[in-house]
C-alpha cells in the first residue's frame, strides 16, 4: 500500500541518504586535492612552514606566490602561446577533418576505403610511439622550434575529428546536398553554404575533445618548442619542476593560475562541454 | 557499396562538368589531410620499422644488427617487463569504469543539485596535465596532505607509508591520480548514454512498479552495454600506453616506469633510438591484436545487437547497419 508513494519505505529512505553521501562524499575527494592548492597559495613562506596543508591561509589577500609563480614561470608566454596554438590548430583541423570526411562520406571513388582503413590504422598507432622518428622528420623539415611547425605536427596526428565527422555526415540527409546542386550549387558552395553551418553540433564535439588534449598536450611541446619564448602553458608550468623544489606554496600558485582560465571555460560553457564529450563517447 | 549515397542520388545530374568538378573537390579537400596522414603517421611509421632494425642514435646512421634490438626488448629487464606496471593501470580502468557508472546511474535518477556533483567530479579532467602531477606531489608528499588527512582521521604517524617510494604501493597511488582525473569524464559520457535512452521506458517500468535496481538492470544496463565494453577494450590499450602519471609525478623510478616511460627514456637520454623504436613496434603489434580481438568480440557478440549504437563507423556494413537501426548519433 504504501509502495505507491516513493520514499516512504525504509529501504527507499535509506537508499536517497546513502545516494547523497556517495555523491557528496565523491565530490569532496575531487575537489580536495585541488583546494588544498588554492588553500596553500595563499600562504606566506612562514605559514606555510608551520602550518598543516589542510589549514586555511591566515588571509586570501597574499598574492606574492601568484605574482612570483607569473613571472618566474614565463605564464604570460606561455598562455599566449598556448592560445595562438589552440586557435590555429581547432580551426586548421576542423576545417581538414570536415572536408575529408565530406568527401568520404558523399563520394564514391576508387580508394575511398583504402583511405578509410589508412586512418582506421594511424589511430592504432599511438602518438608518443612514433615521435622518436617524427622528431626527425620535424628536425629535417625545419619546424622545430617554432610555433607553425608545432601546429602543424597536432593537426596531422588528429584523427578523432575526423571520425566524428565522419559519423555525423552519416545523418545529414543526402537531399540537403541534392537541393543544392539543383538550385545550381557547386559542390564545394554545397559544403560551404548547405552543409558546413549544419555541423554546429560535431565542430562543438571535436572543439571539446581536442581543445582539452592541446591544452594539456606536454610531450610533444616539449620536444618540438625548447625556446623559452615558446613555452606552452604545460611546458612553462614544468619550470617548477627545478628551482622551486618543495616550495609548494609557489608551485600551487603556479598550478592555481592555469586552472583558472579552464574553470571560466568551463563555467561559462558547461552545457557545450558536456554534450560534447556524450557526444564524443558515442563516436570513439 | 553502400556507402556513397550521395552519389547515387546525384545521379541525375552527371554531366561531364560535374563530373569532372567531382574529381576536382575531392582532390582539392584530402590532399593535405592526406599529406600530414602520411607525413606525420605512416613516414615515422615506415621508419620506425626500418631504424628497429639498427643500432643507432639520433644523427648517426648506425649499424645494422638484424633482431638484435627485437631480442633486446624481451631480454631486458626494463623493457618487455615493465608492460607488468599496467596491469596496475588495467585494475585502475576497471575501478575507474565502475565508479563512473554508479555515479551516472545515481545522477539519472532525480538528485538535488546534480549539477554541483556532475561539476565536481568532472572539472580534474579540464585540469592540465602537468598541474595535475604537481597537485599530486604535494598531495603525496611526505608530511603533507594525504599524510595530514589520513593523520586526522586518527592513522598512526608510522603506519603512513611513503606514497610515490614504496614500492608496494606507488604504482597504487599513481593510478588514484588518473582514476582522479578521468572518472567524470567517463561519468559524462555514460550519462549521455542513459539520457539518451527513451524516456518512456523508465516510465513504462515506474508504472510497472520496478525499483532503481531493476531499472538499472533492466533499462540502463542493457542501453549502454556497447558503450560500456568498448570502453573496457579502451582501458586494455590505454593501460599499456599509460604514460603521463609516472612521467610526470615520479619519472618513472622506484618501479613506476611504464613500458612508454621507459621507452621514452631510452630513445631520448640513452640515445638508443633503435631499441626504442622495436620497443614501439612491439608494443604495436599488442595493441593491433588487442584491436583485432576487440572486433572479433564485437563481430560475434552484438551481431544481433539492436541497439544501433556502436560506437565507431569503421567499416562499410557496419556503417550500413547503424544507418539501418536509424538513431541519430547523440
Amino acid at each position: 500500500m504504501g509502495s505507491k508513494l516513493k520514499a516512504s519505505t525504509p529501504g527507499a529512505i535509506a537508499f536517497g541518504i546513502l545516494k547523497y553521501v556517495c555523491l557528496i562524499g565523491a565530490s569532496i575527494i575531487a575537489i580536495l586535492p585541488v583546494l588544498v592548492c588554492v588553500f596553500t597559495a595563499f600562504k606566506t613562506n612562514e605559514e606555510y612552514q608551520v602550518t598543516s596543508p589542510l589549514d586555511l591561509p591566515a588571509s586570501f589577500g597574499y598574492l606574492t606566490n601568484f605574482k612570483e609563480a607569473w613571472s618566474k614561470a614565463s605564464m604570460f608566454t606561455g598562455f599566449r602561446n598556448t592560445a595562438v596554438v589552440l586557435v590555429f590548430v581547432l580551426i586548421l583541423s576542423i576545417f581538414f577533418s570536415a572536408t575529408l570526411a565530406y568527401v568520404l562520406n558523399r563520394f564514391r571513388f576508387a580508394g575511398n576505403g583504402t583511405i578509410r582503413n589508412l586512418f582506421m590504422f594511424a589511430s592504432l598507432i599511438p602518438g608518443i610511439a612514433t615521435q622518436v622518428t617524427v622528431y626527425q622528420i620535424m628536425y629535417n623539415l625545419g619546424l622545430i622550434n617554432h610555433l607553425y611547425g608545432y601546429v602543424i605536427v597536432l593537426c596531422g596526428t588528429d584523427i578523432i575529428s575526423i571520425y566524428i565527422f565522419l559519423q555525423f555526415f552519416e545523418n545529414l540527409p543526402v537531399s540537403l546536398d541534392e537541393s543544392g546542386i539543383i538550385d545550381g550549387c557547386t559542390y564545394f558552395g554545397v559544403f560551404f553554404k548547405i552543409l558546413f553551418p549544419l555541423l554546429k553540433p560535431a565542430i562543438v564535439t571535436s572543439c571539446v575533445l581536442k581543445g582539452v588534449s592541446i591544452y594539456n598536450e606536454y610531450y610533444m611541446s616539449n620536444l618540438y618548442l625548447t625556446k623559452d619564448y615558446l613555452k606552452t602553458i604545460s611546458t612553462a608550468l614544468y619550470a617548477f619542476v627545478g628551482p622551486y623544489g618543495s616550495q609548494y606554496n609557489y608551485i600551487c600558485a603556479g598550478v592555481i593560475i592555469t586552472i583558472i582560465p579552464a574553470l571560466i571555460i568551463f563555467l561559462l560553457c558547461q552545457d557545450h562541454i558536456y554534450s560534447g564529450m556524450a557526444a564524443g563517447a558515442v563516436k570513439g | 557499396m553502400g556507402n556513397s549515397s550521395g552519389a547515387v542520388a546525384l545521379r541525375g545530374e552527371q554531366s561531364f562538368l560535374s563530373k569532372h568538378q567531382k574529381g576536382f573537390v575531392i582532390i582539392t579537400f584530402m590532399v593535405i589531410p592526406m599529406a600530414l596522414l602520411f607525413l606525420f603517421t605512416y613516414l615515422p611509421f615506415f621508419k620506425m620499422i626500418q631504424f628497429s632494425f639498427y643500432n643507432r642514435n639520433y644523427l648517426s646512421e648506425g649499424t645494422w644488427v638484424g633482431l638484435k634490438n627485437y631480442i633486446d626488448v624481451f631480454k631486458r629487464d626494463d623493457c618487455f617487463k615493465t608492460l607488468l606496471v599496467s596491469v596496475y593501470y588495467m585494475g585502475g580502468a576497471v575501478v575507474q569504469l565502475v565508479l563512473a557508472l554508479f555515479f551516472a546511474t545515481l545522477m539519472v535518477f532525480k538528485v538535488k543539485g546534480s549539477n554541483l556533483y556532475k561539476a565536481c567530479l568532472f572539472f580534474p579532467y579540464l585540469i592540465c596535465g602537468i598541474a595535475v602531477g604537481f597537485i599530486f606531489k604535494f598531495f603525496y608528499a611526505h608530511g603533507y596532505v594525504l599524510d595530514n588527512i589520513l593523520m586526522a582521521l586518527g592513522v598512526a604517524e608510522e603506519n603512513i607509508p611513503l606514497w610515490l617510494q614504496d614500492t608496494r604501493i606507488n604504482n597504487i597511488a599513481l593510478v588514484a591520480t588518473s582514476v582522479w582525473r578521468y572518472t567524470g569524464q567517463n561519468m559524462v559520457m555514460f550519462m549521455g548514454a542513459m539520457m539518451s535512452v527513451d524516456s518512456t521506458l523508465y516510465e513504462a517500468c515506474a508504472l510497472d512498479g520496478a525499483n532503481n535496481w531493476q531499472k538499472f538492470r533492466y533499462i540502463i544496463l542493457p542501453s549502454i552495454k556497447t558503450i560500456i565494453v568498448l570502453n573496457l577494450i579502451l582501458a586494455i590499450s590505454g593501460s599499456l600506453c599509460a604514460f603521463e602519471p609516472p612521467y610526470v609525478i615520479t619519472n618513472g623510478t622506484m618501479g613506476t616506469g611504464t613500458y612508454f616511460v621507459i621507452m621514452n627514456r631510452i630513445a631520448h637520454e640513452n640515445q638508443k633510438v633503435g631499441l626504442a623504436c622495436a620497443m614501439a613496434i612491439v608494443l604495436l603489434v599488442i595493441i593491433i591484436l588487442c584491436t583485432v580481438g576487440q572486433k572479433l568480440f564485437f563481430k560475434y557478440a552484438y551481431q544481433t545487437s539492436d541497439d544501433g549504437s556502436d560506437p565507431r563507423p569503421r567499416l562499410k556494413n557496419e556503417r550500413y547497419a547503424a544507418k539501418k537501426a536509424g538513431k541519430a548519433g547523440v
